[in-house]
């Protein structure tokens, strides 16, 4: 998956959180780079038609760069549903967002051939989860008192 | 999550690794599938078979390739018997119609596999990190594959175009 597909991948699950257009910075956070960089690559997003940026209220997909964004997901969900079901991955979320950017989706498609994905995919990924909702997502470790004490 | 075409650690590369050997079976799985319609058919085609029998066993040498690379980074492969029975499950029912079908099918196989191989020795050369196993054994090897892919699909290309 390219750069600009990460991108517009981020801008729909934070426009999807917030209920409305994504900000600099928690698209910045959201994929780990820098402010200056992801004002770079929203300069670029509105060039090529896929995004609208409004000073101090943020960036907001074009009907275009929703469709890519939707595509986009879809392949993240079968890379997350690959790591999870067949090979079993624990850490499917993290380790899918490493490899996001080497998968293409012409490698998904055919991964998805052997895996068992739902029909109303990409609404089924839960932006805050970071996952398909039929994925089983580990629970976060909930600290006791004693460790809280240590 | 990172952006950018880089591989950094070992766990990274075994798990493309990892990936790939899976697209190898898929390959192998789909092109025995093929291969056992054939006897369905109302006249076998040889040259169809014989492609058929090629990528299966090309892809097995792949595999076996890519599984000595993961095993020297210490991490596991996925047997192949169980990536068999992924495909005959999502695959039961949606025969192919006829040869044209195979042949697209195997066509997109060999492009899917030259894809991958082609990102990842790119995402390789990026990447200024060290790994457990030799980098240029490793380039190396993936290259020759890569190389062997393009031939594959210079060889369905050819075949499509002589049945047109």
């Amino acid at each position: 998956m390219n750069t600009a597909d990460q991108y517009v991948k981020a801008i729909y699950l934070l426009q999807e959180m917030e209920n409305g257009p994504a900000s600099t910075g928690a698209l910045a956070d959201r994929l780990g780079v820098s402010p200056a960089s992801a004002n770079e690559m929203i300069g670029k997003l509105e060039s090529r038609g896929l995004a609208e940026h409004e000073k101090y209220k943020g960036v907001t997909l074009t009907d275009e760069g929703i469709v890519r964004a939707r595509d986009a997901l879809q392949t993240y969900c079968i890379i997350e549903r690959f790591l999870a079901n067949v090979l079993s991955v624990d850490e499917f979320r993290a380790e899918a967002g490493d490899l996001e950017p080497v998968i293409d989706d012409l490698v998904a498609e055919r991964l998805d051939t052997i895996i068992d994905r739902n029909a109303e995919c990409p609404d089924c990924f839960d932006p805050e989860t970071d996952a398909c909702c039929h994925l089983d997502v580990p629970a976060e470790p909930v600290e006791t008192e004693e460790q809280r004490a240590d | 999550m990172s952006v950018g075409h880089r591989v950094s650690s070992d766990h990274q590369l075994a798990r493309l690794l990892q990936i790939g050997i899976v697209l190898e079976e898929v390959v192998e799985a789909r092109s025995y599938h093929h291969y056992q319609s054939l006897d369905d058919a109302p006249a076998l085609d040889p040259e169809i078979e014989s492609l058929l029998e090629h990528a299966a066993a090309e892809s097995a040498a792949h595999r076996e390739r890519l599984e000595e690379l993961v095993d020297e980074l210490d991490a596991e492969s996925i047997p192949f018997e169980e990536i068999e029975a992924l495909v005959q499950a999502q695959y039961g029912g949606t025969d192919p119609d006829d040869f044209d079908d195979i042949l697209y099918d195997q066509l997109a196989n060999e492009e899917t596999a030259y894809k991958f191989y082609d990102d990842l020795v790119g995402a390789l050369r990026a990447s200024e990190a060290t790994f457990g196993i030799d980098r240029d054994h490793l380039i190396d090897v993936l290259v020759e594959i890569r190389e062997e892919e393009a031939d594959g699909v210079e060889e369905v290309t050819k075949v499509m175009n002589d049945r047109s």
